[in-house]
């Protein structure tokens, strides 16, 4: 082949692969378009107020996912009591006195537990606290939650932690300050915002999840406040409402996703951009 | 220092420490719960558990090889789709795109990510199965129907299907990981093939060169999660414990039969028999996960050496 | 004797900041030109502009032209890939390919296409390595990882990866900055002995360097070029009194 031959076809099979890589990336954006036109799409005509406030009625006589909705965000809020003080800490020992063997294994463990699939979790608090109560319970779902969040908030929140310039605290060391009082005072604050956008994320991992709620907070037909009863869920209500044979489920599945994925879309745009102003 | 900032000190410690084995406490007692409660069929069956083709649970018949079967074959499916999208999306994004072009998509490919697996099963069962049957079946199957996997009845429902919903949902977690390996390859490996006259593609291989076991650690990251996702998988397989040739069959997975059967569970050996196959995947996950996290690693201390 | 590169009324942007000031050099054919001044001058952003390196970085900006073989090498229709392949590059950290020894050195023929079957190809490597004076250390290990090599033998193995392609310039952005004296005056050796092939330019933080492999040498300061002149008379009798001042170590 002449010289000017192989230039050209190396810059062919350039072109090539950037238009291959690049129809990737146009494929990747075109399944979220899809997906996210066929929620709104479908989800826009089935949304009325009833829909929001009712609870769940005999199929033809509407009916809604208010009890849902509610407990969703029971269970979100209980799992974010138990979850994000365990996590933070536990990020707060990572970042702070986590060089040693221990904080390793905590680091690893971690790791682990996160890639852990969510309905082992499930499983696990089954064991824990529905067979001993003998029942299913919004506490049992809150506990599965929290369980998934401890180590990404604690992960996160070591990050953060770790993107504090060392001059700061050893600033304050300087001046005599025990190290408690570095960490609480200088430290956490500086890390704060980070901390938090990593809190807002794992909340709207969680109140995606609908494995591990399955069987430990069960379902309810009712508005339920009693955290030791079977709770409904938005994420089991569009599993329920989705493999049920009616049309008409088919239509609330599609309008509680709406308001499940509307939400996690919220949350995460939100972070997007306050993080961006930020770093 | 000051005595109450030594006390201070070990008291702000000790707090931290109790958080942090925390998670410890977790990962144990949650091995130790699934193996308590797994014993009448590890005791029943022992390793027959694993090789077993039956699932009776009215007859106490347990063998979770369909089970097993399903897994695998889903997540191989899920793979094959996914590493070389993933793999598409993080060159273009580190290696081929302007900064401009490449932000606001690496941002959608997060959000796919964000999106909650029953919403992908719901998406599943009203838009890809239909498509799978009306288009994808009808054409695989004049082209490639005398394979033994396109073979069979067509319902939009089954172990494609189940790969296909599974290949979204592990396409951004390996192109994140991807990215985040490319990004680390040092600049002087694209500056040294640039200069030598390398076109565009050519210095991206150098780069990839660099990176191959980060990639391949990649890769069986998504294969941990391809292994244990659930939700979306339990909506589109079919639920259906058979094994079987053909990829339009109904077939079943671990994390799908604990899904769809967890809670209806009641009889003792059958609660025990889910249980055991939740360790299951929960040791198998462990092992995938670990081993990925080990590839990863080797990549950013490579980069980090030199 | 004829130049090889013509720079005329260069200046260089990174977005807004202003790197090089109007920048007229000429780089003569066969001969090394040192660049010489303290850190943060533009020596290193200049010598990158002679291969469109900079390219790699989207807010860099260039006015001025630069004429290599009388060809503006910033003209719209200029071809980057045939242009860095004649202008060959060394940098300052060596940087070879997780590869034998081997296929660093036959990267460049290859994907050029340059060798005609697997004995060509053998021979090129084995001139290219060679002509960077490494023959006899690496001959009996052509197939282990470069990795194993030393600081200074994978500087060498750079240098024959660059002359694999057979540039007709090489740029040498402090080509010796991280190595020992041994090592660096391997490479200086090197460097006198490949000007007879050879156009070279190289950037140095070391002033007997300087002296010691250039014919001609370049001080810039502040992103503004002070003076050119034979490297003797730089040394000796600079025009310049800033360039007297820098030589002296009166300050940088």
């Amino acid at each position: 082949m002449s010289n000017e031959a192989v230039h050209n076809r190396r810059k062919l099979i350039s072109m090539v692969m950037t238009t291959l890589t690049a129809a990737c990336a146009v494929i990747a954006i075109a399944i979220l378009t899809i997906i996210l036109t066929y929620i709104g799409y479908k989800g826009v005509a089935a949304i009325n107020w009833e829909f929001l406030v009712e609870t769940p009625k005999p199929v033809g006589e509407g009916g809604g996912i208010g009890n849902a909705i509610v407990g969703s965000a029971i269970m979100t809020l209980l799992a974010s009591l138990i979850g994000l003080p365990i996590g933070i800490g536990a990020g707060v020992y990572l970042a702070e006195f986590g060089d040693k063997w221990f904080g390793s294994t905590v680091r690893f463990v971690a790791d682990t537990l996160i890639g852990v699939p969510s309905i082992i979790v499930g499983i696990f608090v089954y064991t824990l606290v529905v067979l001993p109560m003998t029942r299913q319970s919004g506490f049992a779902g809150s506990l599965s939650l929290a369980i998934i969040m401890i180590p990404i908030v604690a992960r996160t929140t070591e990050e953060m932690i770790r993107l504090v310039p060392k001059s700061m605290r050893e600033g304050a060391l300087a001046l005599g300050a025990p190290q408690w009082r570095v960490t609480w005072n200088i430290v956490l604050p500086a890390a704060a915002s980070g901390i938090a956008t990593g809190a807002m994320l794992s909340i709207a991992r969680i109140s995606g999840e609908t494995a591990p709620l399955l069987f430990t907070a069960l379902n309810s037909r009712f508005y339920n406040f009693y955290v030791d009863q079977p709770m409904s869920s938005l994420t089991v209500q569009i599993y329920n409402f989705a493999t049920g044979p009616f049309e008409v489920e088919h239509q609330m599945a599609w309008a509680a996703t709406l308001i499940l994925v509307g939400l996690i879309l919220v949350i995460n745009i939100l972070v997007r951009m306050f993080t961006k102003k930020k770093y | 220092m000051s005595k109450t900032g030594t006390i201070g000190d070990s008291v702000f410690r000790t707090i931290l420490i109790i958080f942090a084995a925390t998670i410890i406490v977790i990962v144990v007692a949650m091995i130790a719960m699934m193996v308590q409660n797994s014993l009448p069929t590890i005791r029943e069956f022992g390793l027959g558990f694993l090789t077993g083709r039956r699932w009776q649970p009215a007859s106490d018949i347990f063998g979770a090889l369909p089970f097993i079967y399903g897994t695998i074959v889903s997540s191989v499916i899920a793979l094959v789709l996914a590493v070389p999208l993933s793999l598409g999306i993080a060159i273009f994004l580190v290696e081929q795109a302007p900064q401009k072009i490449a932000r606001p998509i690496a941002f959608m490919v997060e959000l796919l990510a964000a999106i909650p697996s029953v919403v992908y099963g719901l998406w599943g069962i009203f838009v890809l199965a239909p498509f799978i049957r009306s288009y994808l079946g009808p054409v695989l199957q004049s082209y490639l129907g005398w394979l033994p996997l396109f073979q069979g009845r067509l319902t939009g429902i089954g172990m494609l299907t189940g790969g296909m919903i599974m290949a979204l949902m592990v396409t951004p977690i390996v192109t994140a990981v991807v990215r985040d390996v490319l990004e680390a390859v040092s600049t002087t490996q694209r500056e040294a093939a640039l200069a030598l006259g390398a076109t565009k593609w050519e210095t991206t291989t150098i780069v990839l060169g660099n990176a191959a076991s980060g990639i391949a650690g990649a890769v069986v990251l998504g294969l941990g999660r391809a292994l244990g996702e659930t939700m979306a998988v339990t909506m589109v397989i079919g639920n259906s414990p058979q094994i079987s040739s053909s990829l339009f069959e109904p077939a079943y997975t671990i994390a799908s039969v604990l899904a769809a059967n967890f809670a209806e569970a009641t009889d003792k050996l059958y609660l025990s028999a889910l249980i055991e196959m939740g360790l299951v995947l929960f040791l198998v996950t462990f092992i995938v996960n670990a081993f990925a996290k080990l590839l990863v690693i080797r990549v950013a201390r490579r980069s980090g050496a030199h | 004797m004829g130049s090889k590169i013509r720079i005329k009324n260069m200046d260089f942007f990174y977005g807004s900041n202003q790197a090089l000031f109007d920048i007229s050099l000429e780089i003569p054919d066969r001969q090394v030109m040192a660049f010489i001044g303290p850190s943060g001058c533009g020596k290193s952003t200049f010598l990158r502009t002679l291969n469109r390196m900079n390219d790699t970085i989207p807010i860099a900006r260039l006015t001025g032209t630069v004429e290599i073989d009388g060809k503006d090498i910033y003209a719209p229709k200029t071809d980057v890939v045939a242009l860095r392949r004649k202008v060959g590059m060394v940098f300052q950290k060596s940087n070879p390919f997780p590869k034998s020894i081997y296929e660093n050195v036959a990267y460049g023929i290859r994907i050029n296409r340059m060798h005609k079957d697997r004995a060509d190809l053998d021979q090129r490597v084995e001139k290219a390595i060679r002509d960077a004076a490494l023959w006899d250390e690496v001959k009996d290990r052509l197939n282990t990882s470069a990795f194993g090599l030393s600081g200074g033998q994978q500087q060498r193995l750079c240098i024959a990866r660059a002359l694999a392609v057979q540039p007709e310039v090489v740029l040498m952005d402090e080509p010796a900055s991280a190595l020992d004296p041994i090592a660096t005056q391997k490479i200086e050796e090197l460097v006198v002995e490949l000007k007879k092939s050879y156009t070279i330019a190289i950037v140095t933080h070391n002033m007997q360097q300087a002296a010691r492999v250039s014919d001609r040498t370049a001080f810039f300061m502040l992103g503004k070029l002070i003076e050119v002149n034979p490297t003797e008379k730089m040394f000796t009798n600079p025009d310049e009194k800033l360039t007297e001042d820098y030589i002296t170590g009166r300050f940088g």
